[in-house]
């Protein structure tokens, strides 16, 4: 008996009945697993329909937009292996232009008419809308060839070897069209990448200063939550209750009440200058100019996230015993020093979680800025919706989306190399 | 003699610390510490002892300058501190949960003292090395406080509140976290460490046991009051009245009204019939009520006719089995909670519960104390 058991001892491990300890394991388990998998169920749908696929399908617009391709599926194939270097293209691929366009014309079908392409070329061509619509006009009227000679009939425009350069690249899915637009680049005549004109480059002075203005707020957040959160960490319960509430008091109240309470209390005729004009400070024609522009959006966007910052730094004062000081000054080190060098560095998590997520938060934000930001004050996210709802260029939407997306796993990246994630303190 | 050796001599025959007169508030109505007198020698060690809320905390940490007197004067080394900042003090300090440093490995928190004192490197390596010695932690300097088990983390904070040489350590609850095994290892180690270093000791605790065996004297606080300042022996054995003797070791009560005083010894009636003799020794006059304290080890069982100045009948209410002894719980005059201890000798006559059986004492053994209620 004891011969077999040490002979054996390389084998499995058997249950009493016979089966691998590990396999009766996984059966015991097996239920208790699966009933924790279905609890998380409604969470994982949720999350797969209203995160997972809008945000997939952001991604995939950013760089798919088969609008070309759409209006006219026989030119986007016949296109495909010509070469711009040899000029225009042949007499065949024109006639099967101009059928595609005449049919295109008569499509009513969403996303499949001669508007559809015209505007997708619009982004690439600024102006030469109406060079699609007027050729789609009269392209079912061209019977015969050559087909070329009467295009450049209808349009001298079509003469030009890099226009047929850009049809072939908008007739292709996949571009990259809308992150070049989303850096302020775009592809010049003849195919390469270049900067775009000085007076449309916007979109990448907005994302730098969408980054330095959440960098300014969070720093602005900071200075201000953590003596804040160290008073009220101090505190006997009763009082740092009654104050939590004050710092809580923002969340319950809507965003577009405190905006707005903003407004009135910057704008010229507003509480602060009408104050400072009663004082004298200022003279009443010199009233200052406190919101729609930057400032305005630094305030009140710092006001709004103070209590991301200050409830992490709370959390984790709240923590750090009082002892800690003592101990330090019992062994002679001045407030200062036992300050740097036991306290503030063990505030260090709640610092990182707070930084982060005001940070993360500023540079996403979008009602605030929109509201009391005027023409300066406006972020990138601004500019994102305005292509998601007014110009409806949501693939640029997306793409400056995406960029945005990256730019935040960057600085978390960034953050996670400095702080450490496993390092964050909420609560 | 010139003034200034005048002023030396008095100074060597002054107390190491000194309370003066001290009385503490927190908030204007209460006073915490009511009015505190203490005298401690250099190199003693001396316990604070008592319930929580007593005010024994908050007169460590006044002494430690964490907290302002409200009236009175501290001195040290024979001069006031009071407007001394604690960082000014130069006393080492061990905290109840050790307040070590968690974000500074071992050597960082004993090195921590010595920076503040712009120590150079080498000798601030030599001294923390030193002091990991001392603790038996030698090899230790590079985990972090958390890696360390809680008797490992009790040894770093004792370490690292004397490796800067103060005079003075001051010691808050410290081995309260530990368990009872481990907490017994301290006391003896920290009683050793201190009559090694000779330095002085100001100790707080609740834990009676671990002031006897830790303390050169101890004084007992209760309502901000030092009840009774003496060496352990004189505190259990000599309690000056009840609550020291309730509060030190276990004691048996007995109520009843002084009938007559004889130089030290008085004549009791009990309240639960009978009448003893016992030593006089915070008492007022014929007539008012007392408070007797007795040993339950100075119980005898079934004394011989005689032997014991009191003798009276008691009822077997409950024996617990200890092994050296026999823990027995009795009904005497009215008191059901008196305890004796019935050493196990081989001559003893079992004891039943519920039998009658006679209890005697020395009327010595036996304290006359104020009234408790």
């Amino acid at each position: 008996m004891t011969d077999a058991t040490i002979s054996n001892a390389d084998a499995p491990l058997l249950a009493a009945d016979g089966t691998p300890l590990k396999e009766k394991l996984a059966l015991t388990t097996r239920r208790m697993k699966m009933r924790a998998f279905l609890l998380t169920v409604p969470l994982v749908l949720f999350l797969i329909l209203s995160f997972v696929l809008p945000i997939g399908q952001m991604l995939y617009r950013s760089f798919h937009n088969p609008a070309g391709s759409n209006v006219m599926p026989n030119f986007a194939k016949a296109i495909k292996g010509w070469d711009a270097e040899q000029g225009t293209p042949g007499d065949d691929i024109i006639k099967i232009f101009v059928t595609d366009m005449a049919a295109a014309r008569k499509n009513r079908e969403v996303g499949k008419t001669i508007g559809n392409l015209a505007t997708r070329v619009n982004y690439e061509i600024p102006g030469s809308r109406s060079l699609f619509t007027k050729t789609a006009r009269r392209a079912g009227k061209i019977t015969e060839g050559p087909y070329f000679d009467a295009l450049v009939k209808i349009d001298k425009r079509w003469d030009n070897p890099n226009l047929w350069r850009t049809l072939q690249r908008v007739t292709e899915d996949y571009t990259l069209s809308f992150y070049l637009a989303a850096t302020d680049r775009k592809y010049d005549e003849t195919g390469s990448i270049v900067l775009a004109d000085e007076l449309y480059r916007i979109y990448l002075p907005i994302l730098w200063k969408t980054i330095w203005m959440s960098a300014l707020i969070t720093a602005l957040c900071f200075i201000i939550a953590y003596p804040v959160s160290y008073l009220l960490s101090t505190l006997p319960l009763r009082t740092s209750n009654l104050l939590m509430i004050l710092v809580l008091l923002p969340f319950w109240t809507s965003l577009l009440v405190r905006t707005s309470a903003w407004i009135a209390m910057l704008q010229k005729s507003g509480i602060i200058n009408n104050v400072l004009v009663y004082l004298q400070i200022i003279a009443d024609e010199s009233r200052i100019q406190m919101i729609y522009n930057i400032t305005g959006t630094v305030i009140a966007m710092v006001h709004i996230l103070l209590p991301f910052m200050i409830l992490p730094l709370y959390s984790v004062m709240k923590t750090i015993p009082p002892s800690f000081m003592r101990a330090a000054r019992s062994m002679g080190a001045s407030n200062t020093y036992a300050f740097t060098k036991v306290y503030f560095p063990q505030t260090i998590p709640g610092i990182a979680a707070g930084t982060l997520l005001v940070f993360i938060l500023a540079i996403g934000y979008y009602i605030t800025p929109a509201l009391v930001g005027g023409s300066d004050g406006l972020l990138i996210s601004n500019l994102i919706a305005d292509h998601i709802k007014k110009t409806l260029n949501w693939s640029l939407g997306a793409a400056l989306g995406t960029i945005l997306l990256v730019v935040v796993m960057v600085f978390y990246w960034i953050y996670n190399k400095l702080v450490g994630v496993d390092n964050l303190k909420f609560g | 003699m010139s003034l200034a050796a005048q002023q030396s001599a008095d100074l060597d025959t002054q107390a190491f610390v000194r309370f003066e007169k001290v009385q503490k508030s927190y908030d204007g109505e209460i006073l915490v510490v009511k009015d505190l007198n203490l005298d401690i020698p250099e190199g003693e060690f001396l316990t604070m002892l008592g319930p929580s809320g007593s005010g024994k905390t908050t007169s460590l940490m006044m002494l430690a300058g964490f907290e302002p007197a409200t009236h009175g004067e501290i001195y040290l080394g024979g001069e006031s501190i009071n407007n001394v900042p604690p960082n000014k003090r130069g006393i080492g300090m061990v905290f109840q949960n050790y307040a070590l440093f968690p974000h500074m490995t071992v050597a960082e928190n004993l090195a921590f003292p010595l920076h503040v004192r712009n120590m150079n490197k080498s000798e601030v390596e030599a001294k923390v090395q030193r002091a990991l010695e001392m603790v038996e932690l030698p090899a230790m300097g590079g985990r972090r406080p958390a890696q360390l088990s809680g008797g490992q983390q009790q040894r770093v904070a004792v370490a690292r509140a004397l490796v800067f040489d103060p005079k003075l350590i001051l010691m808050d609850e410290p081995l309260g976290a530990l368990d009872k095994q481990l907490r017994e290892q301290m006391q003896y180690e920290i009683k050793h460490i201190h009559e090694n270093l000779g330095v002085t000791v100001v100790y707080v605790t609740h834990d009676q046991a671990e002031a006897l065996t830790m303390s050169d004297r101890i004084a007992v606080f209760e309502d901000g009051v030092i009840q009774q300042l003496s060496t352990p022996d004189d505190l259990y054995e000599r309690p000056q009245n009840s609550f020291v003797a309730q509060f030190i070791g276990e004691n048996n009560k007995l109520h009843g009204k002084v009938s007559k005083i004889d130089g030290d010894i008085a004549s009791v009636d009990l309240d639960g019939g009978g009448s003893v003799r016992a030593a006089a020794i915070n008492v007022g006059g014929v007539g008012d009520r007392t408070t007797l304290s007795l040993r339950p080890e100075r119980v005898e069982i079934e004394p011989a006719e005689g032997a014991t100045d009191n003798a009276i009948t008691g009822e077997i209410l409950e024996l617990i089995y200890l092994g050296d002894h026999i823990r027995t719980r009795m009904n005497v005059s009215g008191n059901t909670e008196f305890i004796v201890k019935v050493p196990n000798n081989a001559g003893n006559k079992p004891l039943a519960e519920g039998a009658k059986v006679k209890v005697g004492w020395q009327a010595t053994d036996c304290r006359a104390l104020d009234p408790l209620t």
